[in-house]
């Protein structure tokens, strides 16, 4: 029943900006691509109509540029993933290659998503984030690190300060990113609330 | 004594298991709504590692999202469609989940569903895999939208990992002026709070205004909540709540209901509670609301200009505005006054609910849709639309020209065949405007209230309903 997950301390690689604030997840992942029941093959429907127009053509997009392969880490704005649940939106982030996030800051169910995932979304101050934007526009190769131990984002050779919740950093220095397993074990203390709590008892009336 | 508590916290300390290493909280989910699309992944997950649901009878079900609202026939057209909602069947038979299918009469968006049905119940927590959850917040309930690995973990274990929220009271008070409604209360709130103004908070509404607003238009205001950055909001339970809920199919009845009144009644937050952050609003300073651009926070009163990039104070603001002028198509300092529409959509789990029906329909009665404008009505309910059909409300919008059509989630965000085509601009009841959202991706959305999207639709152009429907209607039907 239990499931190790491995620790996620640093990530480390290339990085795309994708500019804008409150990028939402219906541009994340437009609705049609909700139509399936698994999220397997979403990492190529990533921004899909940011990045493609009607005919399918390529449009002017960081995630079009040679510099996208194999990036792992993403950079943003305010207020990312903000919008709808969908767990699509981390989803296809995750399965197109991106293992970390950097924003100004984070809508928080998609913050939740994708931190169960085991994606670190981290934030940086107004003034180090557009920094680290520019930085990487005039040096697209240059390598980036989240460490999610020392919280800092290093960029060639500036360190900058992140942030992320204490809960979300140590569940993923502690391999407990996903918490089914944390959750499961409660299940007594769970079953007792609930015969404890008096609301739960007067929801009868399946066939009222 | 005990401290006073606002309802957040004591509906959170209830519910809290324990607390889990870093400060997050085990919290209890004492209702759990799903619907067809969110869902299956869930399913195959509990599936993969050979779990059960822990307490099925926790957890209800519905269609809403995909299905279609124009023809009811099955298998459904569109194939991946019909498997996902044949998914959510098998999924709910298999577990013992009540399933409020279309069969039933009872099926709906899932945030009509709960409230109908009495399952929505103040001081319980609610965590549904949609963000809009937040509308039976105004049940004095703390709901929130959750995502797919978080279904899993409510339908395997009935609890989440969830980090404590702050609270913010926000009083709107005084009297709102005639041709307000709900909608554009919480699209001035929104706009005043900015779209990430309430990350990390519970929005608590209080105040004159929401202690008048009748259920329907509480649960407006708080489904609109995530829309400004808090995943919940709530208002305080009340003799209103209690009427609204009294007799329905889920709630106790007898002694019972007794007992669960005075117990909701103590949940009410407590005079003098500790809120992080209180904001007031003076109810007379709002008028009839519409957006212009491509967030819900992008919104201007149906008299002003839209913003113009030049004056923005910053970079980052300049840049958003460009953006949103560039994909409407308006120019700095437009006037959404006149803008012609292209669809008019009545729906959504914001507003369409039988009193969004029945004050549209006294505002539509006798007019026309303008030629050109394709305008469409779905009940957000199988209930509400049977109502209307019984009221004679289905008439009134069909002699208008408008479709009538079947419950679900339809062109609010267009994953079933209601969409935009092109750069189509929508007067839209619905609650976001994003690039993209009502199914193409040059497609243009005009969040508004219902009455608003009755002016547009009736003269073509997005327009202020207080004057339209001031005068009796030219065209008698």
């Amino acid at each position: 029943m239990s499931q190790t997950l491995p620790p996620i301390r640093r990530i480390s690689g290339q990085a795309v900006v994708v500019p804008g604030d409150d990028i939402d997840t219906d541009r994340i992942i437009p609705a049609r691509f909700l139509k399936c029941v698994t999220f397997d093959d979403l990492g190529p429907q990533l921004f899909r109509d940011e990045r493609f127009d009607e005919d399918d053509q390529p449009k002017e997009h960081p995630l079009n540029e040679a510099r996208a392969d194999g990036a792992t880490i993403m950079v943003s704005g305010d207020n990312f993933g903000c919008g709808s649940s969908r767990e699509h939106a981390p989803q296809s982030i995750h399965k197109a290659g991106f293992e970390g996030i950097i924003a100004g800051s984070f809508a928080e169910i998609f913050f939740g998503n994708a931190t169960t995932l085991g994606m670190a979304c981290v934030t940086l101050q107004p003034a180090d984030l557009r920094e680290l934007q520019d930085l990487l526009t005039s040096n697209p190769a240059l390598d980036v690190t989240i460490d999610v131990e020392a919280l800092e984002v290093q960029a060639g050779d500036r360190i900058f300060q992140a942030e992320l919740p204490s809960g979300a950093r140590q569940s993923l220095l502690e391999g407990r990113w996903d918490p089914l397993t944390d959750l499961l074990a409660a299940a007594d203390d769970t079953k007792a609330l609930v015969e404890a709590l008096g609301y739960h008892n007067g929801m009868r009336g399946r066939s009222a | 004594m005990n401290p006073p508590k606002s309802l957040f916290e004591k509906v959170w300390d209830a519910h809290s298991v324990r607390e889990l290493p870093g400060g997050q909280t085990q919290l209890l989910i004492g209702t759990h709504l799903i619907h067809e699309v969110t869902s299956p992944q869930a399913f195959g997950m509990l599936r993969d590692r050979d779990l059960p649901v822990l307490m099925p009878e926790r957890t209800f079900a519905t269609v809403d999202h995909i299905v279609p609202t124009h023809s009811r026939v099955e298998p459904f057209e569109d194939e991946i469609a019909d498997q996902m909602i044949r998914e959510l069947r098998k999924n709910c038979d298999t577990h013992g989940i009540e399933l409020f299918d279309i069969t039933t009469g009872h099926q709906g968006i899932v945030h009509m569903v709960g409230p109908e049905q009495g399952i929505t119940q103040p001081g319980s927590t609610i965590a549904c895999g949609d963000s809009h959850t937040s509308t039976h917040g105004a049940f004095g309930a703390i709901g929130f939208g959750i995502g797919t690995s978080q279904v899993r973990d409510v339908l395997a274990t009935q609890t989440l990992v969830m980090n404590k929220l702050k609270v913010r009271r926000i009083e709107v008070n005084g009297e709102l002026r005639p041709g307000v409604y709900a909608k554009d209360v919480i699209l001035h709130i929104i706009r005043t709070l900015g779209v990430k103004g309430g990350i990390g908070y519970a929005y608590e509404y209080a105040g004159d205004v929401f202690d008048r607003m009748n259920m329907e238009e509480r649960m407006t205001v708080c489904n609109m909540s995530i829309e400004g950055g808090a995943r919940c909001g709530y208002v305080n339970p009340d003799e209103t709540t209690f009427e609204y809920l009294e007799g329905r199919p889920y709630v106790p009845k007898g002694a019972e209901w007794d007992a669960a009144v005075e117990r909701w009644r103590s949940l009410a937050s407590d005079p003098g509670c500790h809120y992080d952050d209180v904001v007031v609003i003076d109810a007379a300073d709002i008028a009839p609301t519409v957006t212009w651009g491509i967030n819900p926070g992008q919104a201007v009163f149906i008299d002003e200009a839209v913003p113009d990039p030049a004056e923005a104070e910053n970079d980052a603001e300049r840049a958003s505005i460009t953006e949103a002028l560039e994909h409407m198509q308006f120019d700095p300092g437009h006037r959404m006054e006149g803008t012609p529409i292209d669809v008019a959509f009545f729906g959504s789990c914001t507003n369409a609910r039988l009193s969004d029906f029945v004050e549209a329909a006294s505002v539509l009665k006798g007019r026309k849709v303008a030629e050109g404008v394709e305008a469409i009505a779905v009940p957000g309910s199988q209930l509400v639309k049977a109502e209307c059909e019984r009221l004679g409300i289905d008439q009134v919008f069909k002699d208008a020209g408008f479709e009538w059509r079947d419950a679900g989630c339809s062109m609010c965000l267009a994953m079933n065949p209601d969409k935009l085509v092109g750069d189509q601009l929508c007067a839209s009841s619905s609650n976001r405007n994003f690039k993209g959202r009502q199914g193409s991706a040059t497609g243009r959305t005009v969040l508004m209230s219902p009455v608003m999207v009755m002016a547009a639709a009736v003269t073509g152009h997005v327009t202020d309903a207080r004057r339209v429907f001031e005068s009796k209607p030219e065209v008698v039907a």
